[in-house]
């Protein structure tokens, strides 16, 4: 894997440039709409990957900062403010949100961190499903487009699905971009040892506690965008974005993408939204996801430090 | 090499020739491609289930005896979960890939709020089976309602408390879209038919023990109690306000509109009150009534067919259904633009949730008629006598 | 506020303390043989309400139930064996962090499966258990408070289940075997004691309890397929409140949840009440994660 870690990178980039051009000659863009939405969903796991796969916390609470990223935008952007400025707010609003919750929960190990960030999740789902200004268990619809630069905009609808998807494949490429760059860097470097070992990292002088608030933040951070984004594109949000089944889905697609492995989740983040989005799945969806999690547990037998990208051994195509 | 080419061009050749036999045998048959998104699993199966059901079963008879103008309907039906942006995802799958001619459906409200602008955008209608009066209004020329107003609902409600002499009400709803939506429709007019308000709270839908939130009301000094919400927390209620020993009339939403909340509650179903529509009571109706026919045939197909007992909530799937059905037989079109249209100038059509009488600015096509006062007596449903 | 308001909060308060009670008591067994959370802990609950519900069609009630709890019993037993033991290995070796943390993850996935299986089974629709005495609207009376005598039945079931749990982990072999186990993994195996059994048993165990808990409760709260989740996470948290590990002080938890839920509802509105209980778990965890009575040593080591 690190013979040259730039060549993943470049074959999905590849691959996603490639794909409209299939599917205009198959006649199928209306494959672009779920592809989007596919894709905001990998970059909210591609954060929890890099906190889970490479400094070992494990969070169920990702859902909710994809929903703070969500209703802020949805609510700012309905109250009339610039939807590039709403976007900041949102982006902010979830990393001051990490940041709060974080500094007091990372402290807890195993076990415990996982149900106090089970617990955030929750907390953000009743309070965006009980609190009528947020929409109460309706949500917020008729989310104005997000207005780029003069006529690229995120927003539904037919004429736009071509733009929509390549902002989006953008936006997904320069996260992996700049996660693989992190990693290789002196930050990216002390994150990896707090996954080995937090004593050993300690000692070498790493700031154990500011490397894990540093990847929780940037992990909301994953999430907010993709949340603000989202709601922009299908132009409403509900609470069903907060629910827990969501964090757990989000655990399953890192789980099975390789821990350590961006490409790898994001390619697993994809193809399962993808499935799930269409229907696929049935009236399964949420088996699917469950059946997954189980299967990798079962298979992946060394507990969570996988050396090996473990997308190949699932037959993802990469 | 060249044999190779030959017979690759001749496979090529022929498989030209069976797509266009293919293509050209649709053109002679043209199936009608209808969508229905429903929740049939997840938090809102109690609704969406049976819309499926019965969906699938009118579909089913329709085709049957022939189909619309001779054409055979195809159901497309896709399980939501609830979810809003599966909805969307599933209605621009719908409308761009499966090209279907109308969508019946979703079955929550936030979903329809999802994705009615964009089924309108595309000039495809949408026929929700949800309650929130934000989805037909304001008016949009392709977006429909089957079930009643909940203002209606409340007003039923209220009239009642009024004759009965209820001056202290107490509110309790689920947090949903459903029972949000009533408890604003109660809170705006309650006031009309002189009754005070003394309480009003929302409840978490998955609650299995409501006494604590019973006592707040018993605290409260109310004559009477209303609960607005289509979840099993129905019964709870009913079943915890005599265990706490809470004496007061209790009123139902039409979310009470199935045979199994009664079951669930069992000795503590007696007496409670609630406005719906009359497929519960479709026996007892006069002969001369206008839905009583077609209540009795839904009522028997679906236990024929399901064996378990036809409910309300699934009446407005078949009202949906129905709708369209006469829609297009009026368009003789299979053209979305052309079935709105029609969808819009149908009137005295009876369905299972009252008579619709559609119009340009009425997208729900219920009046105050479509509701009646009932009860439940000895575990059944019944008409409510006091009118 | 008079006084008859005030005890009918505290008997609310009962209620729902002893379903959590219950509930906490099966998560604790699990914890203290493996070191896993089982995150599947409320679907055999919910296995245990439906089960009776269906059984109780052909046979009477009491048996009934107790079928109800061998078969939900039987599945913790088989899920155990085929998923967790599937990995066994790890758990002897049990020092990292990573491989409990593996398993518990892994119980998230089992608790999905179940209700999707349970679906299958039973439908959407709720199902309902007949009151062991009286009906729907029966009531008595104590202090000015009314509750239906389902509670009694409830409130005598989590003693009972508790009493045998003491007993058992005190005076049988088997459960003495448990909690040399839970204290020294090596110690154990110099005895002879076998690691995977005792696992499998903890299982069996906290199955047999969440079933007994959702049959005891199924006729006041009714049961469908998808109560669990909401449970096991009030499990957990009380668990945790009381301090994981320590089966009494996850009764006196439950309890004390329970009736602070109860009373919040005079200044929060209900559809906040699982926010109280979640922020308690957070304050919890932590100031104090040993819980309010546990310490993290004695939680290891006790039982009951």
């Amino acid at each position: 894997m690190k013979r040259n870690p730039h060549l993943p990178l470049a074959a999905f980039i590849c691959v996603a440039a490639v794909t409209p051009v299939l599917t205009s000659l198959f006649h199928a863009n209306f494959f672009l709409t779920q592809l989007t939405m596919s894709a905001y969903y990998a970059l909210a796991a591609l954060g929890l990957c890099l906190l889970l796969g490479y400094a070992g916390q494990i969070s169920l609470g990702q859902a909710g900062f994809f929903a703070i990223g969500a209703y802020t935008s949805a609510v700012l952007c309905r109250a009339g403010l610039d939807p590039r400025l709403a976007f900041l707010c949102a982006v902010l609003a979830s990393a001051l949100v990490a940041v709060l919750i974080g500094m007091p929960v990372l402290r807890l190990k195993g076990h415990y961190l996982a149900m106090a960030t089970l617990g955030f999740g929750v907390v953000i789902e009743k309070i965006a499903r009980g609190v009528p200004f947020l929409g109460g268990a309706d949500g917020i619809a008729n989310v104005p487009a997000f207005e780029i630069a003069g006529s690229l905009q995120i927003v539904g609808g037919k004429a736009h699905r071509l733009s929509n998807y390549l902002i989006a494949f953008a936006i997904l490429s320069a996260a992996l971009a700049l996660m693989i760059n992190l990693l290789s860097s002196r930050s990216g470097r002390a994150l990896r040892s707090l996954h080995g070992s937090e004593e050993a990292a300690s000692a070498m002088g790493v700031n154990t506690a500011r490397s894990k608030l540093a990847a929780f933040v940037i992990a909301a951070v994953a999430a907010a965008v993709a949340g603000s984004l989202m709601t922009h594109f299908n132009g409403s949000i509900g609470p069903g974005e907060a629910a827990t089944i969501k964090s757990i889905r989000y655990l399953s697609i890192v789980a099975v993408g390789g821990l350590s492995n961006f490409i790898g989740t994001v390619v697993v983040g994809i193809v399962l939204n993808f499935l799930s989005l269409r229907g696929v799945f049935g009236v399964y969806d949420d088996a699917v996801f469950g059946a997954i999690l189980v299967a990798v547990m079962v298979l992946a037998p060394n507990g969570f430090r996988l050396s090996l990208p473990f997308a190949r051994a699932k037959g993802v195509p990469s | 090499m060249s044999m190779f080419r030959f017979s690759v061009s001749r496979a090529l050749r022929g498989a030209v020739i069976l797509a266009v036999m293919a293509v050209s045998t649709n053109a002679f048959a043209a199936p009608i491609k209808i969508g229905a998104i429903f929740a049939v699993t997840g938090p809102a199966a109690y609704l969406g289930a049976p819309e499926e059901k019965t969906a699938n079963l009118f579909v089913d008879n329709l085709n049957k005896a022939g189909g619309i103008n001779g054409d055979k309907v195809v159901l497309i039906v896709k399980d939501s979960a609830g979810s809003a942006e599966r909805a969307l995802s599933f209605a621009k799958q719908l409308i761009d890939e499966n090209e279907v001619v109308a969508i019946i459906g979703p079955t929550t409200s936030g979903e329809s709020m999802a994705i009615k602008d964009f089924c309108n955008a595309s000039k495809v209608p949408l026929i929700s089976c949800a309650a929130a009066e934000a989805i037909v209004e304001p008016p949009l020329p392709f977006v429909f309602k089957t079930p009643q107003k909940d203002s209606y609902v409340a007003k039923w409600a209220f009239q009642t408390m009024k004759d009965s002499g209820v001056k202290k009400l107490a509110v309790v709803a689920s947090n949903t879209g459903f029972g949000s939506g009533g408890k604003a429709q109660l809170e705006k007019y309650a006031g009309e038919y002189g009754i005070k308000i003394v309480l009003s709270e929302s409840y978490d839908p998955s609650a299995t023990d409501l006494s604590s939130l019973l006592t707040k009301v018993k605290s409260s000094g109310a004559d009477a109690l209303i609960n607005w919400s289509i979840e099993p927390a129905q019964s709870i209620i009913a079943k915890n306000m005599k265990q706490i020993n809470l004496a007061i009339p209790l009123y139902q939403s039409h979310g009470f509109g199935n045979i199994k909340y009664v079951e669930a509650a069992g000795a503590a179903a007696e007496g409670i009150i609630f406005p719906c529509g009359r497929l519960l009571v479709a026996d007892l109706l006069a002969d001369s009534d206008p839905q009583k026919k077609l209540l009795q045939k839904y009522n028997s197909d679906y236990r024929a067919a399901y064996s378990e007992d036809a409910s309300t909530f699934g009446g407005h799937a078949y009202d949906a259904i129905l709708i369209l059905t006469k829609a297009i037989e009026q368009a003789k079109s299979s053209d979305p633009e052309k079935i709105a249209s029609a969808i819009a100038s149908i009137r005295g059509l009876p369905g299972t949730a009252g008579v619709f009488n559609f119009s340009a600015s009425d997208h729900n096509g219920l009046g105050m008629d479509s509701i009646s006062m009932l009860t439940v007596k000895n575990g059944k449903f019944a008409l409510y006598g006091k009118k | 506020m008079s006084h008859e308001i005030l005890a009918q909060y505290l008997f609310s308060g009962l209620i729902y303390g002893s379903i959590y009670a219950v509930i906490a008591l099966g998560f604790n067994i699990v914890y203290n043989a493996t070191g896993i959370i089982n995150f599947a802990q409320g679907e055999f609950v919910m296995l245990g309400g439906l089960v009776t519900h269906s059984l109780s069609a052909v046979l009477p009630l009491p048996a009934a139930i107790l079928a109800a709890i061998a078969i939900t019993a039987l599945t913790g037993g088989l899920l155990e064996f085929f998923f967790i033991r599937n990995i066994g290995r790890l758990i002897k070796g049990m020092g990292g962090k990573g491989d409990v943390m593996h398993l518990t993850i892994m119980t998230i996935g089992l608790s999905i499966l179940l209700r999707e299986l349970a679906l299958k089974i039973w439908g959407e629709q709720v199902k309902t258990v007949r009151f062991f005495t009286g009906t729907e609207s029966s009531s008595l009376s104590v202090a000015g408070a009314h509750f239906s005598p389902q509670l009694l039945w409830i409130m005598g079931a989590t003693a009972l289940v508790f009493a045998i749990l003491s007993a058992f982990f005190r005076f049988s072999l088997s459960g003495r075997a448990m909690r040399a186990c839970s204290a020294s993994r090596v110690g154990s195996r110099i005895c002879g004691i076998r690691a995977e059994a005792m696992v499998t048993l903890s299982f069996v165990l906290s199955a047999a309890i969440g079933a007994a808990a959702g049959a005891v409760t199924a006729p006041l709260t009714q049961t469908h397929y998808a109560i669990g989740t909401a449970l096991s996470i009030k499990g957990f948290t009380v668990a945790v409140f009381g301090g994981l590990g320590n089966s009494g002080a996850a009764v006196a938890a439950g309890f004390i949840l329970g009736i602070i839920e109860s009373f919040s509802i005079i200044v929060f509105p209900e559809a906040f009440k699982d926010v109280v209980s979640i922020v308690i778990l957070l304050s919890v965890l932590l100031a104090r994660p040993s819980g309010l009575f546990g310490s993290r040593e004695a939680g290891r080591l006790k039982e009951a």
